[in-house]
């Protein structure tokens, strides 16, 4: 369970998460959308402390994240993440580029790094491009590539960061179709995103983010069908 | 006006001793190299470490070796040394000397190849659980050292010719050492030193030329 308690956070003058209180359970899929700027994958960076907070608290399976005691190193193999730029490790292959941590930060063995990546990109569909490098691939093949090596640490939660933005339109539908995929098997996910089609299939509740406050929290028939806050009706009247 | 007779033969039968001189002077270089490559990644990771004494150690060290003159850091690897009580040999003082140089100007390569790796790069590491120090080994520097790599080469022809300031610290066994003896006894500076020019030359582009046919075969991405 993602606890996310009254969670405050400022980049100099400008207070991008304004008391965001948020709580996720097992096996559930929330999908965060709004407006740029609207603080949605800040909050994702302070879930798996990539980024400090400056107020309340995120507590994961009971660890408080920010708390000076918590070995975030150790809390982040729990927590997938996935980004708007692929970031592929362009020296690896794409085998390697899945085998990296298990190997060096949980302490596999590489032949049960190989078996475990072979299984997750398969999953992912790359199963034929294992020796290939990255610069090889389209950009909707690095990100699936993104998705399996962070499923390679098996991890109890997914968090993806706008997964689509940086593709071309063609190859969003296969990036898409694999979190849908992911999110019939169970996973507990969070997916910042614009593909509103894509928030009302797969989530289990659509929360909208505007300047720095979660106006509106709800299942996705009721936050797309009768939205309540004004900001996202005008939201979602300029998305259609 | 131009009455020198060439005597080339002299020269050409000091070649065998040439060569090996120039053996000590690739040996010197390679060397040099290796220690220069590490403490430049050391100087690296000091000065990405966030310390400002590490970090001030690291620029300073950068900052001399690259606004001095080779010849004075030798210099003081031999002589300067000696006056607080470490006698280091010429063939020592000279290792020191040069690597100290390549350290300075390896570290400043590294950081302009460490400006073309995204933070990104880290930032994705660091979300699978590495350390700071494991995103660096695995992700960030094999990067920083392709990128580095061609760089690199220009500094390690700069080494085998920074091995000819040598002699100022007594060196005889290098090649210049070898030539400047040769040249002593035998007056025939021309016929010497060109012949040792050429081996110079053959050594800086072998080396270059290797260099260039090892990244194709390391760098496959």
């Amino acid at each position: 369970m993602i606890e996310i308690e009254n969670v405050r956070k400022s980049f100099g003058s400008l207070e991008v998460l304004k008391g965001i209180n948020l709580t996720v359970q097992k096996g559930e899929v929330l999908t965060i959308i709004g407006g740029s700027g609207s603080g949605k994958s800040t909050l994702l960076t302070c879930i798996n402390g990539l980024e400090t907070i400056d107020g309340g608290r995120i507590v994961v399976d009971g660890t408080d994240v920010h708390a000076k005691a918590t070995d975030l190193n150790k809390l982040r193999r729990k927590l997938g993440i996935v980004f708007q730029q692929f970031n592929a490790f362009p020296h690896l292959t794409v085998l390697e580029n899945v085998m990296l941590a298990p190997v060096k930060v949980l302490g596999q063995s590489k032949a049960e790094a190989e078996a475990m990546a072979v299984k997750q990109l398969t999953h992912v569909g790359l199963g034929d491009k294992l020796k290939v490098y990255p610069n090889r691939m389209s950009g909707g093949q690095q990100q699936r590539m993104a998705i399996a090596r962070a499923l390679a640490m098996s991890p109890a939660y997914m968090l993806f960061d706008e997964v689509t933005s940086a593709l071309d339109p063609q190859l969003v539908g296969e990036v898409l179709d694999t979190l849908r995929m992911l999110a019939s098997e169970g996973m507990t996910m969070i997916c910042v995103t614009h593909e509103m089609k894509f928030a009302r299939e797969v989530s289990d509740r659509v929360a909208f983010f505007h300047k720095g406050v979660m106006a509106e929290i709800a299942p996705p028939e009721q936050l797309f069908g009768a939205p309540k806050d004004a900001d996202l009706q005008t939201f979602l009247a300029a998305t259609h | 006006m131009f009455s020198y007779n060439f005597h080339w033969n002299q020269a050409f039968k000091a070649l065998p001793q040439m060569l090996e001189g120039a053996l000590v002077t690739l040996q010197i270089a390679l060397l040099s190299m290796a220690i220069g490559l590490a403490v430049a990644l050391a100087l690296t990771l000091f000065r990405l470490s966030g310390n400002r004494i590490l970090n001030g150690f690291a620029t300073a060290w950068v900052e001399v070796a690259r606004n001095t003159p080779a010849l004075f850091q030798i210099y003081m690897a031999h002589f300067g040394l000696g006056n607080f009580g470490i006698h280091l040999s010429p063939y020592t003082a000279l290792l020191v000397g040069i690597a100290f140089n390549n350290a300075g100007y390896l570290a400043e390569n590294f950081r302009g190849a460490l400006k073309a790796i995204p933070d990104t790069q880290t930032r994705a590491g660091r979300s699978l659980g590495m350390t700071p120090l494991q995103a660096f080994r695995y992700i960030v520097m094999p990067q920083m050292l392709r990128i580095a790599f061609l760089p690199a080469t220009n500094q390690m022809v700069w080494a085998i010719l920074m091995t000819s300031l040598g002699v100022t610290v007594g060196m005889n066994t290098d090649l210049a050492g070898v030539t400047q003896a040769l040249n002593a006894v035998s007056f025939r500076t021309f016929e010497f030193f060109a012949l040792a020019a050429v081996i110079y030359y053959v050594i800086a582009k072998a080396v270059t030329l290797a260099a260039r046919l090892a990244a194709t075969r390391m760098f496959r991405y």
